[in-house]
């Protein structure tokens, strides 16, 4: 890999951005965290590419994101549950999610569409970004982070520094959690009628199209205020269930602006919002309530989860070659029949890196 | 005072002190966040990640995985009750410029017939009083100031603008503000202070913080402009316009 690799925004597909761990300390002067919206993609499409695990990545919905390689080859990894394509010298082929992948200069990936979930996170190995207030999350609002604080755009170029290493693979995708979304009643569940919380409880409500990276507006059955649907403006969580006068909630997320002054009648605990997060408009789901303690048992139980699915992360060969395949196949030929298509069987000889474990 | 836990989460928890709009609020919720700093110093209040400070309430946000409600709340009682019971603190005294004329000023004229006084009394009302700055939040920066003189509240407008300019100096019900950035609003717009309020290349990238004291000076339209090639030339410096006079508690940012 060459030193001076960059990588071409062709087409950034729906409120693309770049996005890290998010800004923290700010929220007091009216900044916002930012950041991805479901950090366990981008720990994986970190992990993946062999960056730090909160290194700044492309957070992109409803798939359309195409990049280009410009001036070497480098490594990009994709986490979410994409249709990947990619577009180069020996024609057009497709790659499942969930791996890296090591482009050829002028070679071009595409997110084709996702096949579950609206985000996808894909990560560059060695990208280089400056922090600005301490992260490099793009929050459009202020100029903040990204390149020039801007959304990625047709034609931007992102730098990056690469490092040799391998491709990795995820061998087992997280599954998909259907469970209803929990959260903690409060900070103002007593601005709203007692059958309120009830109905949030007990109800279906639906993604509505107002869904983006400050908010998602749900639809359902109102929840109707007890007096006025109005406070003097007190702080908002990434999570907030605001409920205007209307009663349609409204659940804020990692851009929504750091106070508000409509009554919040819960919380979705931090554990569950990346999956309410990720539903596309449209789509329907339930909550269901648990104390402010079972939510951080639930935020625990679930880092658990998330350390234990990066720790079989592995590494396959420069062409795809999974070893830990190879190996449980017991192999001395070099051939391997039992592999997916893309996976090119390769002689053990070709394999040339250092930090691949070796028969 | 009566303070109230709040649930927001999982990963934090309001002390409410009340809910209104109020000095006295106000004085306790800027004890609480500056006990709360000094005490993260010492090394305590492990997990806590950042505070945010609102009219009447402190939000705190802390790592689950590292701390819990019960172990916060424990080492946050001793703190709540001195916190109900302080003195305003002194606050920084900031005497910013603000240009009252011409197209600085939309609503100006409108506010002064819907308030039966004159332009002038409106700018020597507005500009006569002493503001506290309650919280920062709407915007990166944006500053709720009050309490405006009882005989200058108004409802906001009844359509909000798309696009108010950067810089516009704006009331509404009892509160004043200086917009940092282009954005919509529904306050009405009384002049524009060309010192910026926000620059992330800043340590402290907003100007203003809770609990700061602001006065605004009028200031001529050239007046206005020259200040504001000033600053883009580096000639003039935010800094300039913080007042030191007695009893301020950053005298060290003055030597500017």
């Amino acid at each position: 890999m060459t030193s001076h690799a960059a990588l071409e925004i062709v087409a950034p597909g729906a409120y693309a951005s770049l996005q890290d761990g998010g800004r923290r300390g700010y929220r007091r002067i009216g900044v916002p965290w930012a950041g991805v919206l479901d950090p366990r993609l981008m720990r994986i499409a970190n992990a993946l590419a062999g960056n730090a695990e909160d290194a700044p990545v492309i957070e992109c919905f409803d798939g359309g994101l195409q990049v280009a390689v410009r001036g070497g080859a480098l490594r990009v990894a994709v986490a979410g549950d994409a249709n990947v394509e990619v577009d180069g010298r020996d024609g057009r082929r497709n790659l499942p999610s969930w791996r890296s992948v090591t482009l050829a200069e002028g070679e071009r990936l595409c997110i084709r569409r996702m096949a579950r979930g609206r985000i996808a996170v894909v990560a560059v190995a060695g990208l280089k970004l400056p922090a600005v207030m301490g992260s490099a999350s793009t929050y459009v609002r202020a100029g903040l982070g990204g390149l020039d604080g801007r959304a990625l755009a047709p034609g931007m170029r992102l730098p990056v520094d690469t490092g040799d290493g391998v491709d990795r693979a995820l061998p087992q995708p997280p599954l998909a959690d259907a469970g209803p979304i929990r959260i903690v009643p409060g900070p103002q569940a007593g601005h709203f009628t007692d059958e309120a919380l009830q109905t949030l409880l007990v109800s279906e409500y639906r993604v509505t199209a107002e869904a983006d990276r400050m908010g998602i507006r749900l639809d359902g059955p109102r929840l109707a205020h007890r007096g006025a649907a109005e406070i003097v403006s007190d702080a908002t969580v990434p999570g907030s269930i605001q409920v205007p006068g209307n009663g349609r909630p409204i659940v804020l997320l990692a851009d929504a602006q750091t106070a508000g002054g409509y009554p919040k009648i819960a919380t979705v605990i931090t554990a569950d919002l990346p999956r309410l997060a990720s539903l596309w408009p449209g789509q329907a789901l339930r909550f269901a309530a648990v104390t402010a303690d079972e939510g951080a048992s639930i935020a625990r139980a679930s880092e658990a989860e998330m350390r234990a699915l990066l720790a079989t992360i592995r590494p396959l060969l420069p062409d795809g070659v999974d070893l830990a395949v190879l190996y449980g196949a017991n192999l001395v030929g070099g051939v391997v029949h039992a592999l997916a298509p893309e996976y090119r069987p390769l002689p053990f000889e070709q394999a040339g890196d250092e930090r691949s474990p070796r028969p | 005072m009566s303070v109230s836990i709040l649930d927001a989460g999982d990963a934090a928890l309001t002390i409410e002190f009340g809910d209104a709009i109020d000095r006295g609020l106000l004085a306790a919720v800027n004890a609480l966040d500056a006990a709360i700093a000094r005490r993260q110093a010492e090394g305590g209040l492990a997990g806590l990640i950042e505070t945010m400070p609102t009219f009447r309430s402190l939000t705190l946000f802390y790592d689950p995985l590292a701390t819990g409600r019960e172990a916060l709340l424990a080492e946050l009682q001793p703190l709540l009750a001195a916190a109900a019971h302080a003195a305003p603190a002194p606050g920084r005294h900031w005497r910013l410029p603000v240009c009252y004329e011409g197209e600085a000023a939309p609503d100006l004229a409108e506010v002064a017939r819907t308030l039966e006084i004159t332009e002038a009394e409106l700018v020597a009302l507005h500009s006569g009083t002493e503001y506290r700055v309650y919280m920062l939040g709407f915007l990166p920066g944006f500053p709720f100031m009050g309490d405006l003189p009882e005989k200058l509240r108004l409802p906001r407008r009844a359509t909000p603008r798309v696009r108010v300019p950067k810089g516009s100096v704006a009331i509404a019900t009892g509160l004043t503000a200086i917009y940092p950035w282009e954005s919509p609003g529904g306050w009405h717009l009384l002049g524009r202070c060309p010192v910026p309020l926000f620059d992330a290349r800043r340590d402290s990238p907003a100007l203003l913080a809770a609990g700061d004291r602001v006065r605004f000076v009028p200031v001529g339209a050239d007046d206005c402009r020259a200040i504001e090639a000033g600053l883009r030339r580096g000639e003039l410096d935010p800094l300039d316009w913080l007042h030191a006079d007695a009893g301020d508690r950053v005298m060290a940012q003055d030597g500017a």
